[in-house]
């Protein structure tokens, strides 16, 4: 018996998302008496691996092997299929990010395994086995009950957060079977930014909306961004308008985050950008009308122009840093 | 009686609506503030088959029943009346006038461009001196054997210069007085054919409204409608059924004005709670909604009453009467319940409330209707 | 090719959700029903691949997984241009569900393209997709904001944590679709209302399938606390409440 978590690895590291997942593997093995193995597919040193130990993970399995460099949602799905079965595992983690959700789901039917998608906290009950899940796009909480002896499930990102809970951990490396099937897809060319903070993982984001008036005003959301360490996105308007990638645009549509904290500057509100934002943990909205539905969501408020008040919280936020 | 709807009335209403509320709210303010005529919307208009939604398809119409038509008419009109006057004109003055009263040739040769949108129609009754009292025709159509040879001037002409097809009422036999009228279908480009500058109005600021002036502008014989001297009953049967449009664009009004006022009055604080919370503001909201909901069943038993080919011109007096009447008090009142904002423009309401006046005056002012009305009751 | 679109249909995002009395049901009373927003992306793409690849596309094909409660949305997506239409009776209990009546539909049905959105907004499970391309035993891509038909072959673009990457993929296989699939859903035409009239909407028995989960109950989110407005000339009261009160920075 195992808790199977499976973590990514990002050019040979793991990033807090992945430590915040073993956490929660950790959390349940403790409630149900077993222990944690990681999983990690690419290139990986030993030293990061055994980072994993500190969060509880008493295993780490890697898998390297060359075809897997480009994700196939069947070919991961393959290899994690066989670490279930070699370790036993009754109940499999993953982050309910990009790789998550391409995997998650074949799993769960290759596995003819219950699958809870963007679960938001630990099983709120063992037996039956039941977990807390966002629908309707954050309007209600729906309790997902699993009754197939293996469980799948996929967190949402910082919904559990990190708990240190150092073990001792083996490393072990697995040589995985593929059969013809597993790859039937090819990457052909890859774009891809390094080493910037990635929106749906960023713990403080700061977005930008109509308000902020023109793609020319972008310059203190930017630095406002790179004080904190924070990733930037805007309101889906300011994509439509071109100010703005569309890969920044957070919303219904778009990409549905949940930052430690996140700005909404010069943004009304529209539910629809609130779905995709509303489960941020703290949320700090500036826009000049008072009437604004986004203060409704919004945890703390300022009533103003957006242009006038961004340069002073650029200010406050070095003044901040200064005295840290 | 069955109050329901059918899945595909529903559906048309909802293209409608996700039309106005997607491509039309982006620049209805600019459009309004710049009397911009809205040329990339009456395109889309004409892709989606709303210029002829009520032609039949055997004329490359849409075939839909007037119950859709005003279904739709008022989901356009909460957004733009500039832009479903177009639409009300083309359908229902100019198709329908051609399909219920051409021949076969006229229908092929102007009914189908029509219906299919790629050419827009207009309907020229209206002139310097004869608004109202349409009797009095002072544009002359002269029987030379075998053409017409208009001249006159016409007024307040929707889809004036854009238009490719006219439709004209004129004087052939002055001495027969309104007996002696016909109608002509004439080409927008014909010589002799001179437009005036845009009219700079108070509302529906982005429809196209032109005066035309007619000097010696040929006409071909088969051009005309009916039997010599049909072309005032032409008019005033026409007109019947174009009440159901207007009649519904003022619905639209007030409808449109009625949900942001609720939204306003749902939102809006004033000592220490919505506003909507005060009897003042609820009562208000109350007495709008029952007119509206008086005037939506006033226009679909109109449409009802055409749809099954029963009489329905003073149905559709009752409706447009009403309609316009209730359309100008409730967007009014949306503007009351806006108070400070309701004043400016980016908040619609007011540009609605202009744009209502003109219901009440156009296509047979609200007088008109009392008159066929009361008429009717006298009789 | 034929290109199958899964549709589910979903509540509008304005609408308010509503429980039973018993919360273990969402009250479905004056709720406005939509197709869910990134099946008819997939679907408006789907449409555009089959006008503007003279022919490669025979037809393009809709499908549900529900009572029949949800024909109206197959026969909008009809209307606006869809072939002709399946719906599976039965009132689904989960994803997994959902994707085994589809792949029992498919099996009868074959196809070479099957589009489903990333997510639905009702039950935000992103799982039908990948799990119907399981139970078919074909590829699947999921995060596709591009797809395009060359000679035959399908090409596509898929968002990657913080990039993209252009693919190939064998046939079948299933695309999981997400926005930029196509830039705006169509209105179904008055021409369109009216040719869904005379288009097949086939009504199928369930292929008796079972759930892997099921709801136990609801609950609504906690109401939220009021907001702190900060006044607009101390911003920096601002910086030290996210610090010392709430603790995020």
């Amino acid at each position: 018996m195992s808790i199977l978590v499976y973590i990514e690895n990002r050019e040979g590291k793991f990033h807090k998302g992945a430590f915040e997942l073993v956490s929660y593997a950790a959390r349940i093995a403790k409630d149900t008496n077993t222990t944690v193995v990681a999983l990690s597919i690419g290139e990986i040193t030993k030293e990061e691996m055994s980072r994993a130990g500190t969060y509880g993970a008493s295993k780490v399995i890697t898998v390297n092997v060359p075809r897997l460099t480009a994700l196939d949602n069947a070919a991961y799905t393959s290899v994690i299929e066989q670490a279930v079965s070699l370790e036993a595992a009754t109940v499999v983690v993953l982050a309910s990010g990009f790789t998550g959700k391409a995997i998650a789901p074949r799993l769960s039917a290759r596995l003819k395994a219950g699958l809870v998608p963007a679960a938001v906290t630990v099983p709120v009950s063992y037996n039956p086995f039941v977990i807390r899940k966002k629908t309707f796009n954050g309007k209600a909480l729906a309790e997902i009950q699993v009754n197939t002896a293996i469980k799948i499930i996929t967190l949402n990102p910082n919904s559990f957060g990190l708990h240190e809970m150092p073990v001792s951990s083996e490393i072990v490396e697995f040589q995985p079977a593929f059969s013809e099937r597993d790859f039937g897809t090819k990457v052909l060319s890859t774009d891809k930014q390094v080493g910037k903070v990635l929106l749906t993982e960023a713990d403080i984001v700061v977005s930008g909306g109509r308000g902020m008036k023109g793609p020319e005003n972008w310059g203190p959301i930017e630095e406002l961004a790179g004080l904190l360490g924070a990733a930037t996105s805007c309101s889906r308007p300011v994509a439509d308008e071109g100010w703005r990638s569309h890969t920044e645009h957070v919303g219904q549509t778009g990409k549905v985050i949940a930052p430690i904290l996140y700005f909404a500057l010069g943004i009304s509100g529209a539910i629809q950008h609130v779905a995709g934002v509303s489960s941020s943990k703290v949320i700090v909205a500036v826009n000049k009308d008072p009437e604004a539905p986004i203060f409704s969501v919004a945890d703390y408020g300022i009533v103003g122009d957006v242009q006038k008040v961004l340069p002073e919280l650029i200010d406050a936020v070095k003044a901040f840093k200064a005295n840290a | 009686m069955d109050f329901e709807f059918t899945e595909e009335q529903l559906m048309i209403r909802d293209a409608a609506r996700d039309f106005a509320q997607r491509d039309l709210i982006r620049d209805v303010l600019e459009r309004d503030a710049g009397s911009i005529y809205p040329t990339e919307h009456v395109k889309k208009l004409a892709e989606l088959g709303f210029l002829g939604m009520l032609v039949s398809p055997e004329y490359d119409g849409g075939g839909m029943d007037t119950i859709s038509y005003v279904l739709a008419m008022e989901e356009i009109s909460k957004v733009d009346a500039s832009v479903s006057v177009i639409m009300s004109v083309n359908n229902s003055l100019v198709c329908y006038g051609i399909e219920a009263y051409g021949t076969e040739e006229q229908k092929q040769k102007y009914l189908k461009p029509l219906a299919r949108g790629e050419k827009t129609g207009a309907f020229l009754l209206s002139e310097p001196e004869a608004g109202s009292d349409a009797t009095s025709q002072r544009t002359t159509a002269e029987d030379k054997g075998d053409h017409y040879l208009l001249n006159g001037t016409k007024n307040w002409i929707t889809n004036g210069n854009t238009a490719g097809t006219y439709l004209v009422i004129a004087q052939t036999h002055p001495d027969k007085k309104h007996k002696g009228i016909n109608c002509l279908i004439v080409d927008r480009h014909s010589p002799g054919i001179s437009v005036g500058p845009h009219e700079d109005k108070m509302g529906m600021r982005s429809s196209d409204t032109h005066s035309v002036m007619f000097t010696d502008v040929i006409v071909p014989k088969e051009n005309r409608f009916g039997e010599d001297g049909f072309g005032f009953t032409f008019a005033m049967k026409t007109l019947e059924g174009g009440r159901i449009g207007i009649a519904s664009q003022a619905l639209g009004l007030a409808s449109g004005a009625f949900e942001r006022a609720v939204k306003y009055a749902k939102e809006r604080k004033a000592f220490g709670t919505e506003i909507a919370n005060h009897q003042a503001i609820a009562f208000k909201l109350a007495d709008m909604a029952v007119k509206i909901e008086n005037a939506r069943n006033l226009c679909l038993k109109a449409a009802w009453l055409k749809d099954n080919s029963k009489p329905y011109g003073v149905a559709s007096a009752m409706a447009k009467y009403y309609a316009a009447e209730i359309a100008m008090d409730v967007t009014t009142q949306a503007v009351q319940i806006h108070g400070g904002y309701g004043y400016v423009k980016e908040y619609h309401v007011e540009r609605l409330m202009r744009e209502a006046k003109l219901t009440q005056i156009y296509e047979g002012t609200s007088e008109i209707q009392q008159i066929v009305i009361s008429r009717d009751i006298l009789k | 090719m034929k290109i199958l679109v899964c549709i589910s249909n979903v509540p509008d995002t304005t609408t308010k959700i509503k429980l039973s009395a018993d919360s273990k049901s969402v009250d479905t009373s004056g709720i406005q029903w939509v197709i869910n927003p990134w099946d008819e992306l997939a679907l408006t793409r789907a449409l555009e691949l089959k006008e503007t690849t003279g022919g490669a596309i025979e037809k393009v094909t809709v499908a549900t997984v529900g009572t029949a409660e949800v024909e109206p949305t197959l026969r909008k997506a009809l209307a606006i241009g869809a072939d002709d239409a399946f719906r599976v009776d039965i009132n689904p209990q989960d994803a997994y569900q959902v994707a085994a009546e589809l792949t029992g539909l498919i099996k009868a049905n074959p196809y070479d393209i099957i589009l489903c959105g990333i997510e639905s907004s009702d039950y935000n499970g992103s799982a039908v997709g990948g799990m119907l391309a399981e139970l078919l035993g074909i590829a699947s891509v999921s995060s596709v904001s591009s797809l395009s038909v060359v000679n035959g072959e399908v090409q596509l673009t898929r968002e990657i944590d913080g990039g993209k990457e252009t693919m190939v993929s064998s046939l079948p296989f299933t695309a999981i679709v997400q926005k930029g699939i196509s830039l705006e859903p169509r209105i179904p035409s008055m021409r369109g209302i009216m040719t869904a009239r005379a288009k097949p909407l086939q009504v199928v028995p369930s292929f008796g399938t079972e759930s892997l989960t099921l709801i136990s109950g609801f609950k609504l989110p906690a109401p939220k606390a009021a907001c702190h407005i900060v006044d607009g000339e101390n911003v920096k009261d601002l910086i030290r409440l996210l610090h010392e009160e709430a603790k995020v920075i």
